[in-house]
């Protein structure tokens, strides 16, 4: 199997999988990262979001030998202590029913409100359309993602 | 400040204390056994040891309070809300409880049952009284201490205090309370004192879900593991006739194939691996039995409406004589399809099948059937098998059926390998134990402006609608009321899915009184208030439901939603219901947006009794609310020839952000015993929309998912004038 050197966290590992594994199982199965989560596997539900380079993308639907050389952000490496204003405004409104979907959520806001620190309802509402919560817990997302915009603001 | 609570049960015998070699006090308790109605207790309590507790709380020397609770957490709140009932008695500031996962091993712990939606219900009594009695005997310790009487001693989050002002901390006196007899009474709180039930409490896990911290059974590791996904049958009725799995064992990572029954399973060294190692097999499928579709579903329900052998849940007066002399009959058949549970975190477990032992790690809400089953399907002794339940991505009923714990077992069995069963997304809906479809066909006689006759018949796959939910609303209240039910047995899996049976029965028979009050003419409001003034002082104890806490909820949710008070452009749907012993009343705003009406806002008002933890109560009955509007508009699963139609959520449509509505909530304040909240918000929500639909475009929605028929939701064209 080929060796790739992928850069998780701020740190440059190399891993021995097959050329077509997504990252999501590479960061969850090889790098023991499993706050990245599978949902879906087609890039659907937004449960595996992680950061490529600042942005949001699906770690499902991204094989090995498309993010090498570049950066990656997971949810454990999102801050050092939960300081992100995003997780500390999960907290705060507290979000999760059973928590599985939320470190996708909070990786699709943290990305958005990078580019966008002062958001209509509206265009938080278009940012977090790709990610499901199945416990509906969609009222406090909305909330956090606001109140994150506000503290980082 | 306090009430004196007599103990009517004989569940003393279930706390037992201990010191602790590492010093402090450990007080066990049996948490299932004492929140099931049904359990008994045993014959000779001096049997029990620690080994018949599932609970405990732990009081260091230092003060601090640990709180081990084997309960199942779906997301429902209950490992946030069961220890709030325990550290209130005892009286700790909650800042100070640290809240634990017991580990779970039947070898230790016997008797686990999840108590579903009723474990707050349930729990309120006894888990109170374990944290009143271990605050008791901490008293009485110091009061030994003191020399004084222990009514003359006060406590307040943590720390006692006697008349003279000096105080002791609870680990300065734990290592004597260690040693002294359980009291046999114990005194209760005035719910006016409560200092952490009725306040906002936050998630106890959730500093490990926003820094994504292993706590999930996807997430379990153990050293040597293997990953396993497994080929089903593609189709209900589909056996295995052969298959070829070269080329599979071509692909690197995978280290073995096993057959079971009518499944494959693939064993690789990581979850993709053995996912591709699966999709490379190449089996033959024959049909075993019938391969059913949901047009001949359809056909057969309604053949089963129509049909006259039905089994009597409930019988009241005589309907037909009250049909043969109705002024007007008004009748309508409701519609709904089978619906999988779709959790965020797909079913998997972790096996460890050995000769002497076997390790079970996962989420699942009945680990003690599921160990039962394990222990019969490999003809062993149930207690070889240590269980583990972790946290659960989402349950909505899935998670009480063990089958992928079996399949676990059996593939790790047959590998002789630590395993990890993971189920794609596409196992996870295609292997699914669905909500059955079901028909209701509700039919009402009405003669002299008033409802003299009421028939509910329901056809359904495989099992009907159970327990008390034939005497629900309106039972009680129509003179001549029946409920007849039917149901063909389908080799299609089916089982509980959030608030079995109400989730639909709700919208039928709120869309149905909504319907009949048109055809009355009268309002649609008032009409639920008279038919509930009947219902008052029922001898009829089958009746559960108050009219009383109805009415409230409704004239609440009146006066807060603004009903038939609102500005043209907005058209509102009225809807109330009991089940899970809790009564909702909702009223949902819809506008009209681009020709098509959209839901703006619902208006909620929820009497559950004394609402334990706001802040996850609210949590609760929102996303119960937008679970209900989802389904009812996009949930959609049917068959053909045995094969589920959607297999992801790219066909499979599950409500998203841009579709939910505001949502406001009111609780109704009170001192009553808390009742059910993870469900009974959902049921109502589907004929509150479907009722302002029909406010706002003149149709009336009888199938669900109301996306199904989207001419229905569009409003009329105008007429041209001229």
């Amino acid at each position: 199997m080929p060796a790739y050197q992928i850069k998780v966290n701020g740190e440059t590992q190399t891993v021995d999988v097959s050329e077509d594994t997504p990252i999501l199982w590479v960061l969850r199965d090889h790098m023991d990262l499993v706050g990245t989560k599978f949902g879906c596997g087609i890039g659907q539900c937004g449960a595996c979001t992680i950061h490529l380079d600042g942005y949001a993308v699906r770690s499902c639907s991204l094989t090995v030998s498309q993010v090498e050389g570049k950066s990656i952000t997971t949810i454990e490496g999102l801050s050092a202590d939960a300081s992100h204003p995003v997780q500390k405004a999960w907290k705060e409104v507290d979000v999760p029913q059973c928590g599985y979907c939320q470190a996708g959520q909070i990786m699709t806001a943290s990305a958005f409100l990078e580019r966008n620190s002062n958001p209509t309802s509206e265009d938080i509402k278009n940012a977090m359309h790709g990610n499901i919560c199945r416990c509906a817990a969609y009222t406090r997302i909305h909330k956090a993602v606001e109140t994150a915009a506000n503290n980082m603001g | 400040m306090s009430t004196s609570t007599k103990m009517t049960f004989s569940r003393r015998g279930f706390i037992r204390t201990s010191s602790l070699a590492s010093g402090g006090l450990l007080i066990g308790f049996n948490l299932f056994t004492a929140c099931s109605p049904k359990a008994k207790p045993p014959v000779d309590i001096s049997q029990l040891d620690f080994n018949d507790f599932n609970a405990f709380i732990k009081i260091a020397d230092n003060g601090a309070v640990t709180i081990f609770s084997p309960n199942p957490e779906i997301g429902q709140g209950v490992k946030t809300s069961m220890p709030m009932l325990i550290a209130e008695e005892l009286d700790v500031a909650w800042d100070n409880v640290y809240v634990k996962q017991g580990i779970l091993d039947t070898n230790n712990y016997t008797r686990q049952v999840a108590g579903g939606s009723q474990s707050i219900r349930f729990g309120w009594e006894p888990l109170r009284q374990t944290g009143a009695t271990a605050r008791q005997m901490l008293v009485n310790a110091a009061a030994a201490k003191w020399g004084v009487d222990p009514s003359e001693c006060t406590t307040k989050e943590g720390v006692i205090t006697n008349e003279k002002g000096e105080t002791l901390g609870y680990g300065d006196v734990v290592k004597e309370a260690a040693q002294l007899e359980v009291p046999e009474n114990v005194s209760l709180k005035d719910p006016k004192d409560f200092t952490i039930i009725k306040s906002d409490v936050k998630n106890v896990d959730i500093d490990k879900i926003i820094t994504g911290q292993s706590l999930f059974g996807l997430d379990y590791k153990k050293e040597g593991m293997v990953y396993a996904s497994s080929l089903r049958p593609p189709a209900f009725g589909q056996k295995l006739e052969s298959f070829d799995d070269s080329e599979t064992r071509k692909i690197s990572g995978v280290v073995d194939v096993v057959k079971f029954g009518n499944k494959i399973a693939v064993l690789a060294t990581d979850t993709w691996s053995a996912m591709k190692g699966k999709n490379a097999l190449k089996a033959v499928w024959t049909e075993d039995t019938k391969l059913e579709s949901t047009a001949e579903h359809d056909k057969i329900l309604t053949d089963l409406l129509n049909g006259s052998k039905v089994e009597t849940l409930r019988k009241d007066g005589d309907i037909k004589k009250a049909f043969a002399a109705a002024d007007k009959i008004v009748e309508r058949t409701y519609h709904s399809p089978f619906l999988p549970h779709n959790c965020m975190e797909p079913m998997n477990f972790f096996a460890d099948v050995t000769e002497d032992k076997i390790h079970l790690v996962g989420p699942i809400q009945t680990p003690e059937r599921t160990a039962n089953d394990v222990a019969e399907l490999l003809n062993r002794d149930v207690k070889q098998i240590h269980l583990e339940m972790t946290r659960m991505g989402g349950g909505f009923g899935r998670r009480l059926y063990g089958d992928f714990v079996l399949e676990a077992a059996e593939i790790s069995n047959l590998a002789k390998k630590p395993v990890k069963l993971v189920f794609s997304r596409e196992d996870d809906m295609m292997d699914g134990i669905y909500r059955p479809a079901i028909k209701y066909r509700i039919k009402a006689a009405i003669k002299d402006g008033e409802i003299t006759g009421y028939h509910l018949k329901e056809a359904s796959i495989n099992s009907n609608m159970y327990g008390l939910i034939p005497n629900f609303f309106p039972a009680g209240a129509i003179e001549n009321y029946q409920v007849d039910v039917a149901n063909y047995q389908s080799n299609i899996t089916t089982g509980a899915w959030r608030a079995p049976y109400t989730n639909f029965l709700a919208f039928a028979e709120q869309s149905f009184f909504d319907e009949l009050a048109e055809a009355m003419e009268v309002d649609r409001v008032q009409m639920r208030l008279d038919l509930l003034q009947k219902v008052k002082g029922t001898t009829d104890d089958r009746i559960q439901y108050s009219p009383e806490r109805m009415e409230e909820v409704i004239h609440v949710v009146v006066d807060k939603s603004g009903w038939g008070k609102k500005e043209a452009g907005t058209f509102q749907g009225f809807a109330a219901y009991y089940c899970h012993n809790t009564h909702v009343a909702e009223v949902a705003d819809v506008q009209i947006e681009n020709g098509m009406p959209v839901v703006k806002k619902v208006t909620c008002v929820v009497d559950c009794g004394i609402v334990v933890n706001p802040l996850g109560a609210l949590n609760q009955v929102e996303g119960g609310i937008i679970d209900g509007i989802g389904h009812a508009m996009y949930g959609d699963f049917g068959f053909e020839e045995g094969k589920p139609l959607a297999n992801n959520f790219d066909r499979y449509r599950l409500i998203r952000m841009k579709e939910i509505p505001a949502i406001e909530t009111y609780f109704i304040q009170n001192n009553l015993s808390p009742t059910g909240l993870g469900e009974p918000a959902l049921p109502p929500a589907g004929a509150a929309i479907a009722n302002a639909f029909k406010a706002a475009t003149g149709n009336r929605l009888t199938e669900q998912p109301f996306m199904k028929n989207p001419d229905l939701l569009k409003m009329p064209e105008k007429e041209i004038i001229g």
